[in-house]
């Protein structure tokens, strides 16, 4: 059995001359939970699609589950599942016929399935509903649904692109708690998201993207640590700037003004706290530094509206 | 640089489960398209066989409702093939994603256009079944002969199916699939010895029309509903598989082109 389920070796993509995925390395091993993140237009659906077989590379070489990709691409599928995006059930179908017509795609008999449909049904909490009809379906038991699809052929490897977006915090909670039940069966995950809380707690590693380029592959941990100062002060009110000219850049080892809110990036927060209990029109947040801090230092903070 | 999306189309039984979810969603929804399957030709036949087939008399040495219920057959199922491979199979693909969730499963678009291909052609079969029945009830048929006709609406509907997934392949919207009705389906529906004998128009559009597969089918179908003797069966066929076969190597390519970037 081989130690990785993804092996990309300069693998690259070129639009119309411009190159969106430029000459990448990724190793994604067997069991862990690997993230994918990065702004808009950063390259990571064209990777996500070539890694799933579906873009053809202009350059490089891809081995997905021991699978040369794209050309064995319908082999490797047959150890794969997907979660897209925008959910694509069937809208004529009801739950437990939307799982069956899933199955017969992947030569899957009748029989088995209805064998593995209770289990299917319950990871998607969705018991009550097998012969419910898809329109009504709330948002959540559709992403449900569409997981316990992608996991009709018992896959080695579930690729989720965005998982949680658009659900409510309780809807996100199960999906999250449903994640961590598929790595402890010991399936490897991909997982694409906007959510830097959401890698932080799922992801043993993740990479972060832009321009085409990976900029960083680490765990979550690691990347805190070796990326940013520890503590974050969020500085925001009246008199904000003039604060940070006298006092913040003296005490803080790093500032960033985004919008009206200046971020104090410092080693040890209490000289920065000392200096605002002085200042009581200026309103603060103290709290740890987390993986979006590492997101936007190393990708930058402004708007992103590829 | 050489194409490679238009590489020939490596085909397998994979593309059953494409044909049988569309099958299964017909099977849902069946009420509406079948009283559409048999409703439609048989006002067509009443109003327009009986209604202007008592001023015309005799066609072709047919009484005009047996002559306009052989040309009807073809037409029904053209249009039954047509619409399913424009309209439906642009929803699967753009709206509802049912092709992107059958390509993360180990099928291709070789699988999913055959498949579709074969729905298509088994939409016609319905839609001929239907008015061969009709039909008989309203005494227009003579003999057994006619079943021979359900293969060749099958053939009908690929061919016609196959055409109209190439113009579904390059359309941006629904809006464009009028272009394709306007310009190709309504003059050959016309044309093509439905309505009346293609010897009644100008040389040069009779030439013109037995370039396209709609005549070549009605050629086919008039004789077996007829219990007259079948001429030049295996030309006339050959034309629809043809066209067909062309068909669906076109649009596999342009779709691989449109999906697989």
């Amino acid at each position: 059995m081989p130690d990785f389920v993804v092996n990309a070796r300069n693998l690259r993509k070129i639009y119309a001359g411009e190159v969106v995925v430029d000459d990448i390395q990724l190793n994604i091993r067997r069991g862990e939970c690997f993230g994918l993140l990065g702004p808009n237009g950063a390259g990571k659906t064209t990777t996500l699609r070539m890694l799933l077989g579906l873009t053809p590379p202009d350059g490089g070489e891809l081995n997905v589950l021991g699978f040369e990709i794209p050309r064995q691409a319908r082999q490797m599928h047959a150890r794969m599942g997907l979660v897209p995006q925008g959910d694509n059930l069937d809208p004529d179908f009801s739950v437990a016929q939307n799982l069956r017509t899933y199955a017969r795609y992947f030569g899957i008999p009748r029989s088995e399935l209805d064998q593995r449909l209770p289990q299917l049904l319950a990871f998607a909490s969705l018991e009550h509903k097998a012969d419910a009809g898809i329109s009504t379906l709330s948002g959540g038991m559709k992403r449900r649904l569409t997981m316990a699809r992608a996991l009709v052929n018992d896959p080695e490897l579930v690729v989720l692109d965005e998982p949680t977006t658009g659900l409510d915090p309780q809807a996100r909670q199960l999906i999250w708690q449903r994640l961590r039940e598929l790595l402890a069966q010991g399936k490897s995950l991909i997982l694409t998201t906007h959510y830097m809380d959401e890698a932080q707690r799922l992801c043993d590693r993740l990479a972060i993207m832009d321009n085409g380029h990976i900029l960083v592959e680490e765990s979550p941990a690691e990347l805190i640590c070796q990326h940013i100062e520890p503590q974050v002060i969020e500085v925001f009110g009246p008199g904000v700037e003039q604060w940070g000219v006298d006092c913040g850049r003296n005490l803080a080892q790093r500032l960033e003004q985004v919008g009206e809110t200046l971020f104090c990036y410092a080693e040890d927060e209490q000289p920065v706290l000392a200096s605002l209990h002085q200042f009581p029109q200026l309103q603060f947040i103290h709290r740890r530094a987390n993986l979006e801090d590492v997101f936007l230092k190393l990708t930058g903070k402004e708007l992103r509206d590829a | 640089m050489p194409d490679g999306n238009f590489r020939l189309p490596r085909f397998s039984s994979r593309c059953l489960p494409v044909w049988q979810r569309n099958a299964q969603v017909w099977i849902k929804l069946s009420g509406p398209s079948l009283v559409g399957n048999f409703g439609e030709p048989l006002f067509y036949l009443l109003a327009l066989g009986y209604g202007l087939g008592s001023f015309i008399g005799e066609v072709d040495g047919l009484p005009y409702i047996v002559f306009l219920a052989t040309g009807i057959v073809c037409s029904s199922a053209m249009n039954t093939a047509t619409f399913e491979c424009l309209y439906s199979a642009y929803t699967r693909m753009k709206v509802q994603e049912t092709w992107a969730a059958m390509m993360a499963a180990p099928l291709n678009l070789d699988d999913i256009v055959l498949g579709e291909v074969l729905w298509a052609g088994t939409k016609s079969l319905i839609s001929a079944t239907a008015i061969l029945l009709v039909a008989s009830l309203l005494g227009l048929v003579h003999g057994w002969q006619a079943v021979g006709v359900l293969p060749v609406a099958f053939l009908l509907g690929c061919c016609f199916g196959a055409m109209a997934l190439v113009v579904t392949a390059i359309s941006p919207s629904y809006d464009f699939f009028l272009y394709y009705f306007t310009l190709v389906i309504t003059p050959m529906f016309l044309l093509s010895g439905v309505f009346f004998p293609l010897d009644s128009v100008p040389e040069m559009v009779q030439v013109g029309v037995q370039l396209l597969p709609l005549y070549h089918i009605v050629e086919v179908v008039r004789p077996l509903m007829t219990g007259r003797p079948l001429e030049g069966v295996f030309g006339h066929l050959l034309v629809p598989l043809l066209y067909g076969l062309a068909a669906i190597w076109l649009a596999l390519g342009l779709l691989r082109r449109r999906l697989l970037i």
